[in-house]
């Protein structure tokens, strides 16, 4: 439902002296793109290198592995953040990255794996909530800045990386882009073509942090107090 | 709380705030660290004038073509299932609130920092229905306990208050038992915080920018409260300034690169967020009920004036942090939410002059916050042009300045008054000189001469000396 839109507008049309709202999409001619030659030069084994840098300034770990180490790093991460239980999304990518025996494994050496689970609710919210670690794939990864950007849905709630006391994110090389700018056109490109994009999208850029209190940096406020990033040699 | 945060004259505010030897410390090394990581996130960047030019550019395009920006916004909102409001005036944006906390009989609202909602008072008004309302960014929950002490800075609102303060209001109101370690108080917040998330049943954020193209609600944090506040309550309120909106994706990238490297010096904040809408059929996590409160409020008012440019702020404190006048007296001087060199600049427009006449005055127009501003906002000239407001079109300059520009006037009309007056200057303020400098001024010249010393009038006039010089030159 829309509300007061009619007068509200012709007003605002009556001050940019017009006698009607404007409805034709207007050109936008810029005179300036510094965005397109900012870092776009750059090999993905560069882009790398740039993450990389940038992990030490968000107090992010930044772990390189491949598929077939994935395993072993990631529990041995696990490890070090103190265990589960885990909370992770419902998605493909943890199978395809040979992840699958590792989270049947878990449970039996006593660390709780908590999937997200679409046909239970709002339950998820609360087992997600007294999770240690939450574990979530990077949709696109931004070098520059040191962001996952990472796409809600169905089996991708929203609170698994922002609820639980820890966060590790999952970031297959193929989905590391140069900056903000690559991962705006791709959401602006499936827009333009009348794709519906997520309810939600989270650019993460390590953990909270605050400097509301004498401008000393905390670490750790609302959401997660320690942040790791895996970077996954996929190709 | 409204826009304007107390009733007391600037002069008055200013006299009490430059006795607090704290606060003004504290702004100081804060607006230094600001600053500094401003610039070198700016050279880091590289191209940064160039960004800067395209900041101001977009900006300038998006306010030129604002309904039909707004209008694109509104359609495709409602297309993802989410509620569009116009509020022409705030209370038309408060009683559409308070008509949705009705409907849900929320009982505990919870809020991520928004500027817009300190401007219309909302809190208090939600507060009188009877709701908890509890602010979640770290800093306006320090103050909120505080008794709604005011901010005084538009990103870092708790910045006049020492941790010592913050450990007392602690103790006091939460019953803390720790130091005054900024991780432990922190740590204390997050838990209390924690289970009011758990419990909320509105969540109110504001927008920093929304995106047209797509009806998104972009929002901008460190802490990751504005996450929580419209993750985990079943409705979501977002109330935004109607002029900031953003054309598509590309445009908001743009200008949180801009945001986030301006306010804190970081390439991106922990947290950046686009909201569409409610949560989909096959969610389970976001608001069930997305609505999106639209705010004009005098801005209307400003568009298509001289003042237009004020519109493209980005509200990233840059020209806060560089401004020598609020290094002195501080956020709470200027009676309005919104300090600084932009705050003087808006709040006479949005709040008229009768009660913020003074504050283009408290500028010594040396431009360093125009040269700050991201977006390229002429600031100074502004400022400038609400002194020239003021005097001829309003005819309310300074009673001071007006007897001063009169005696001038009158004596410099008349030659023999002229000359009486400059021949006099010297031994009138002879009782006042000393090593040929006025350290305690008589009259007006005493809010000067309080903080630095005048120069006593010359005892030879130029005229004179002139005569004597063309004499000695023999030509006279």
């Amino acid at each position: 439902m829309i509300q007061n839109r009619e007068r509200f507008l012709a007003n605002v049309a009556s001050r940019l002296s017009r006698t009607e709202v404007l409805s034709e999409r207007p050109s936008r001619n810029w005179n300036y793109r510094p965005q397109d030659k900012t870092l776009t030069d750059k090999t993905q084994d560069e882009l790398v290198d740039i993450l990389r840098d940038q992990c030490r300034l968000i107090h992010t770990e930044l772990i390189e592995t491949d598929s077939r180490g994935l395993p072993e790093v990631l529990a041995e991460t696990v490890d070090t953040y103190g265990g589960g239980p885990l909370a992770i999304w419902q998605d493909p990518r943890y199978e395809a990255f040979g992840l699958r025996e590792q989270l049947e494994m878990w449970p039996k050496q006593g660390v709780d794996v908590h999937e997200w689970d679409p046909s239970i609710g709002h339950d998820n919210i609360g087992i997600v909530e007294k999770a240690n670690i939450g574990i979530t794939f990077s949709d696109i990864t931004l070098a520059e800045s040191g962001t996952v950007v990472l796409f809600s849905g169905e089996g991708k709630g929203r609170t698994v990386s922002l609820l639980p006391h820890k966060y590790i994110a999952l970031i297959p090389k193929s989905t590391i882009v140069p900056r903000m700018t690559q991962a705006a056109q791709h959401i602006s490109n499936q827009v333009q073509k009348g794709k519906a994009i997520a309810s939600c999208i989270n650019f993460i850029t390590g953990p909270s942090n605050s400097a509301d209190i004498e401008m000393n940096l905390v670490v750790g406020v609302h959401g997660p107090v320690k942040a790791a990033y895996i970077v996954i040699e996929d190709r | 709380m409204a826009m304007k945060i107390g009733n007391e004259k600037f002069k008055d505010n200013v006299n009490k705030q430059m006795e607090d030897t704290f606060m003004r410390g504290a702004v100081a090394g804060a607006q230094e660290r600001l600053r500094t990581r401003r610039l070198d996130a700016a050279e880091e960047l590289g191209n940064w004038e160039e960004w800067r030019s395209h900041g101001e550019e977009i900006r300038q395009h998006t306010l030129d073509h604002l309904d039909y920006y707004l209008q694109e916004l509104s359609e495709n909102l409602q297309k993802r299932g989410g509620h569009v409001f116009f509020a022409a005036t705030a209370e038309e944006a408060n009683d559409y609130v308070k008509s949705i906390v009705k409907e849900k009989r929320a009982k505990k609202i919870l809020k991520a920092k928004s500027m817009v909602t300190e401007e219309i008072g909302l809190n208090s008004v939600l507060e009188q229905e009877g709701c908890d309302v509890i602010e979640t960014d770290l800093g306006e929950y320090i103050l909120q306990l505080d008794d709604h002490d005011p901010p005084s800075h538009i990103v870092t609102p708790a910045l006049h208050k020492n941790k010592e303060q913050i450990k007392d209001v602690f103790t006091e109101k939460l019953d803390y038992k720790l130091t005054s370690k900024p991780e432990e108080l922190a740590l204390h917040a997050r838990e209390k915080l924690r289970q009011e998330f758990l419990q909320a049943d509105i969540g109110i954020t504001g927008c920093n920018f929304a995106i047209a193209e797509s009806g998104s609600v972009g929002l901008v944090t460190n802490e990751g409260n504005a996450g929580m506040v419209s993750d985990l309550p079943d409705t979501q309120i977002c109330v935004m300034g109607m002029e900031r909106i953003v054309p598509t994706f590309e445009e908001f990238e743009v200008l949180v690169g801009l945001l986030t490297r301006s306010a804190v010096g970081q390439k991106l904040t922990s947290y950046i967020t686009a909201l569409t809408g409610p949560r989909t059929a096959e969610e389970v996590d976001g608001p069930s009920e997305f609505h999106l409160v639209i705010v004009d409020n005098g801005r209307s008012g400003i568009l298509g004036t001289e003042f237009q440019s004020v519109l493209q702020c980005i509200r990233c404190a840059a020209c806060i942090n560089v401004c020598p006048v609020y290094r002195h007296i501080g956020g709470h001087s200027y009676n309005s939410i919104y300090p600084g060199p932009i705050g003087a600049v808006l709040t006479p427009l949005l709040g008229g002059y009768d009660d913020f006449k003074e504050l283009p005055y408290a500028s010594t127009l040396c431009a360093a916050c125009t040269d700050a501003c991201p977006v390229k906002i002429p600031l100074h000239q502004l400022l400038h042009r609400h002194r020239q407001v003021i005097v001829e079109r309003e005819g309310r300059a300074p009673i001071s300045e007006r007897m001063a520009m009169k005696a001038f006037g009158i004596g410099a009309s008349s030659n023999p008054l002229y000359a009486a007056g400059s021949k006099m200057a010297s031994s009138v303020m002879k009782p006042f000189t000393k090593d040929e400098t006025i350290s305690k001024g008589p009259g007006p010249l005493k809010a000067w001469t309080e903080i630095r010393d005048f120069p006593a009038p010359n005892k030879e006039r130029f005229r004179d000396w002139f005569k004597q010089h063309e004499k000695e030159n023999g030509k006279a």
